[in-house]
C-alpha cells in the first residue's frame, strides 16, 4: 500500500494543473473576444522590453522600496520553484530529495532557498504592513474595497504560508538535518520541534511537505480568480506592449477610407457599392465594450496587478476627479469576464445582456477628465496602457453618439469651419506677424 | 521687438522660385492665442537672426486636428491631417519646426501614417543645434542668476523623449535652474492636455494647473519656463490663483533666449 501517497499525489497534481490549463484556456478564448491588432514589428525590441521590463524588473525599482522588496519576492518565486521540481518528482516516484545525490551542491542550492524563503516572508510582511497599517494611498482608493482588498491580502496570506511551510518542511526532515548542508535558516528552527518524538516530526514534516505542495497548486489556480495573474501575462504583456512614441495615438484605418473617398474627388459618391460590399458590416467607430477593444487591450486588463502606480500618478484622480486608471483596467476586466460568463452559459455564443463596458462600468464622467498625459502609461511597471482604452472610448462617444462635452463640440465646429479650435478666420493666421 | 520680422509664405518662396529649408508650423495657438503669439515673434526674431531659410504656411495653414483627436473625434483629425498632408506636400516640404508640443508629436508620429513624411523638430531642439552651430549666441540675460524652474510638456518630454534639449538651453542662460520634484519622465501635466484646454474640468477637489503651480512654487522660482503654449497659458493662470503673478514669470523657453541673444 505504500504506493498510495504516489497515487494521491499524481491525482492532486493532475487536477491542479488541469483545472488551471482549462482556466488557462477560457483565458485565452476571452482575450481573442478582442479586435485584431498588428504586434508583428519590431521584434527584437519587444524581446528586449520582456527582457528588460519583466524578467529585469526595470520599472518596479523606480519606487525604491516596493521595488526592491519585489524584486526579492520575484527572485524568490522563481528559484524556489525549482524545489518544486524536487518535490515533484519525490511525491510521483516516493523518493525523499532526490536532487540530494548530487553532493555539496545541493546543500548550496537548499540553503539559498531558504534564506530566499526568509526574505520573502519578511518583504511579504512589510507589504502586508503598508497596505494594511501603514495605508499607502493607492491601496485606498475608491476602487480597492471589498474582492480588490481581500485579494490583496489573501495572496500575501498565502505567499506566508506558502514560505512557513517550506521551512518547517525542513527544520523537521530529520535525515536533512542530519545532513547538516543547506539548513542555513532550518537548524534555528528545529529546536523549536526537538522536544517532539521522531514520528511526530515525522508527521509535521510529511504534513509540511504535503501542504506545501497542494498550497503551490491552489495558488496557481487561484491565479485565474486574483490580480496576481501578473505573474505570469507580465511577460506577454510588455513583449506585445506599445513599441511607439507614447504620444504617438493609433489612426484608425475604418475612418482613413472614409476621408480619402470623401477627399478624391474622383470618387462617384453614388456609385454603387463594390461587389461584396453589401456583406461587409458598417465599422464601428471606437470602443462602448469589451470587444470593441483589441486583444493586447485585453491582455493589459488581465495582467493589472492594481498596484495604483498609474492611479497615484494621474493627474486627474490627484485633483479629486473619479478617473482612476486602475479602475479603467478593472472594469474592463470584470466585463470580460462576465461577457466570458455569458458565452460559458450560452453554448459559446454571447447573448446580448443588455450591459457594456461604457455607462455601465466606466462612466462618461471619467472618460472626460483625462489629460492623455500618459503619466499611467509611464508609471506601469508591466507596459499597461490604459490610456489607449479611455481614447477609445472617446471615440465611440464621439463618433458613434456625438456625445462630447458641448464645449468640445464648440472646439470641434471651429476647427471644422475656420481651422483653428478657437472662433478665428482662417484668412487672419498671419495676422501675428504686423501686430 | 522693433525690428521688422522677416516671415516668408511658402507662397511667395514658390513664387520666387525658391525651396525653403525649413517650414516654420505655427500652430492654431502661435497664430491666434495672444500669449502664444508673442512666443511665436520670439522664436522667429531666433529664426531671422540666424539667417535660417523657413516659410509659413500662413493662410493656407490649417489646425493640426491634435486637440480634435484628443477628444476622440477620429475624422475631423484625419480630414485636417491629410488636408495639411496635401498642402505641405504640394510645396515639397521635408522639415518643419514647431513651438507647440502638441502639434510637434502630431506631425512626427501620426501624419506619417496618412502620408506626410517630414522630419520634425520641436524649437526646442532647434535652437539648441543653432547655438551648438555657433549661429545664435547667447550673451547677457537680464534673467542672469535668477531662479528659473521648468515645467516639461507632456507631448515634448513623456510622450516623444525630448527632455534634454530645454535644459541644455536653459543652461546657456546662465540662471539658478533647480528642477522640480516631479519632472522628466514622471512630470505632471499642466492640465491642457487630451483637449482639456477647451473645456471646464471635471468635478475635484482641485484644478490640475493648480496643483502643478504648487509643484513649481516648491523650487522658490521667479521664472516658470515652459515650452508650450498651452502649458504657458495653464501655468500663468495657476500662479494667478495663488497670487504670484508679481513676483513669477512664466515664459517660454524661446523668449528667454530671444532676450539674451542680443
Amino acid at each position: 500500500m505504500s504506493f498510495i501517497p504516489n497515487i494521491l499525489f499524481a491525482l492532486a497534481l493532475i487536477a491542479g494543473v488541469g483545472f488551471f490549463a482549462k482556466n488557462v484556456k477560457k483565458l485565452m478564448r476571452n482575450i481573442k473576444l478582442g479586435q485584431d491588432v498588428d504586434v508583428s514589428d519590431k521584434k527584437s525590441e519587444r524581446w528586449r522590453n520582456m527582457a528588460m521590463i519583466a524578467l529585469g524588473q526595470s520599472k518596479m525599482v523606480k519606487r525604491p522600496i516596493a521595488g526592491f522588496l519585489h524584486v526579492i519576492v520575484y527572485v524568490g518565486f522563481i528559484i524556489i520553484n525549482i524545489e518544486v521540481l524536487e518535490i515533484i518528482i519525490d511525491g510521483l516516484f516516493g523518493t525523499h530529495r532526490i536532487f540530494s545525490s548530487i553532493g555539496s551542491l545541493y546543500g548550496v542550492l537548499i540553503g539559498s532557498f531558504e534564506i530566499l524563503a526568509v526574505l520573502v516572508l519578511v518583504s511579504v510582511i512589510v507589504f502586508w504592513i503598508r497596505r494594511n497599517i501603514i495605508k499607502i494611498k493607492r491601496f485606498w482608493k475608491s476602487e480597492m474595497t471589498a474582492w480588490p482588498k481581500n485579494d490583496a491580502n489573501y495572496i500575501l496570506y498565502f505567499e506566508m504560508v506558502l514560505m512557513t511551510l517550506f521551512l518547517v518542511m525542513n527544520a523537521t526532515d530529520i535525515p536533512f538535518q542530519n545532513m547538516d548542508s543547506g539548513n542555513v535558516i532550518s537548524q534555528f528552527i528545529a529546536p523549536w520541534f526537538s522536544s517532539l518524538p521522531e514520528t511526530t516530526l515525522h508527521i509535521i514534516e510529511r504534513s509540511a511537505w504535503w501542504l506545501h505542495i497542494l498550497g503551490i497548486l491552489v495558488f496557481l489556480n487561484y491565479l485565474y480568480y486574483s490580480k496576481h495573474l501578473h505573474i505570469l501575462l507580465a511577460f506577454p504583456n510588455t513583449y506585445y506592449g506599445s513599441v511607439k512614441p507614447k504620444g504617438q495615438f493609433s489612426n484608425l484605418e475604418s475612418v482613413t477610407k472614409e476621408v480619402k473617398m470623401m477627399m478624391d474627388p474622383n470618387v462617384d459618391p453614388f456609385a454603387a457599392p463594390p461587389e461584396g460590399a453589401e456583406n461587409a458590416v458598417p465599422a464601428k467607430f471606437g470602443a462602448s465594450d469589451v470587444q470593441d477593444l483589441n486583444w493586447v487591450q485585453l491582455l493589459n486588463a488581465y495582467t493589472c496587478t492594481e498596484c495604483g502606480r498609474c492611479t497615484s500618478e494621474c493627474p486627474a484622480n490627484l485633483t479629486g476627479k473619479k478617473l482612476s486608471p486602475r479602475k479603467i483596467m478593472m472594469d474592463t476586466r470584470d466585463r470580460l469576464e462576465e461577457v466570458g460568463k455569458n458565452i460559458d452559459a450560452n453554448n459559446g455564443e454571447f447573448k446580448e445582456d443588455g450591459k457594456q463596458l461604457l455607462d455601465d462600468y466606466i462612466t462618461r464622467e471619467e472618460l472626460w477628465a483625462c489629460t492623455s498625459c500618459n503619466a499611467c502609461v509611464e508609471a506601469c511597471p508591466v507596459s499597461i496602457d490604459p490610456l489607449s482604452i479611455i481614447m477609445d472610448m472617446r471615440r465611440y462617444l464621439v463618433m458613434e453618439q456625438s456625445a462630447a462635452p458641448v464645449e468640445l463640440n464648440n472646439m470641434m465646429t471651429n476647427i471644422e469651419n475656420n481651422g483653428a479650435p478657437w472662433p478665428y478666420n482662417q484668412m487672419d493666421r498671419l495676422n501675428w506677424k504686423n501686430e | 521687438m522693433s525690428e521688422q520680422l522677416k516671415v516668408p509664405t511658402m507662397q511667395e518662396a514658390m513664387a520666387e522660385g525658391r525651396q525653403p529649408d525649413y517650414l516654420f508650423w505655427v500652430g492654431s495657438a502661435g497664430a491666434f492665442d495672444d500669449r502664444a503669439k508673442k512666443i511665436t515673434k520670439a522664436f522667429v526674431k531666433l529664426l531671422n537672426k540666424a539667417n535660417v531659410d523657413f516659410a509659413v504656411l500662413g493662410i493656407e495653414e490649417s489646425d493640426s486636428g491634435d486637440a480634435a483627436k484628443r477628444a476622440g473625434n477620429e475624422f475631423l483629425f484625419q480630414m485636417q491631417a491629410m488636408t495639411n498632408i496635401e498642402v505641405m506636400n504640394m510645396y515639397q516640404v521635408k522639415k518643419i519646426i514647431t513651438t507647440d508640443p502638441h502639434d510637434f508629436n502630431t506631425l512626427k508620429n501620426e501624419y506619417p501614417g496618412l502620408g506626410g513624411n517630414y522630419e520634425v523638430y520641436h524649437h526646442t531642439q532647434f535652437l539648441k543645434q543653432l547655438i551648438s552651430e555657433g549661429r545664435i549666441k547667447v550673451k547677457e540675460s537680464e534673467f542672469k542668476g535668477k531662479n528659473v524652474t521648468f515645467h516639461d510638456p507632456c507631448y515634448l518630454g513623456r510622450a516623444n523623449d525630448v527632455f534634454e534639449a530645454p535644459r541644455a538651453l536653459i543652461e546657456t542662460l546662465g540662471v539658478n535652474f533647480k528642477e522640480m520634484k516631479r519632472s522628466q519622465r514622471t512630470s505632471l501635466c499642466c492640465g491642457a492636455g487630451g483637449a482639456q484646454m477647451f473645456k471646464e474640468p471635471e468635478k475635484g477637489d482641485k484644478d490640475i494647473n493648480v496643483l502643478r503651480t504648487e509643484d513649481a512654487l516648491e523650487t522658490n522660482p521667479e521664472v516658470i519656463i515652459t515650452a508650450c503654449p498651452f502649458c504657458n497659458t495653464m501655468m500663468t493662470d495657476g500662479v494667478k490663483a495663488k497670487e504670484k503673478e508679481d513676483n513669477i514669470q512664466v515664459m517660454d523657453i524661446a523668449e528667454l533666449i530671444a532676450d539674451a541673444e542680443d
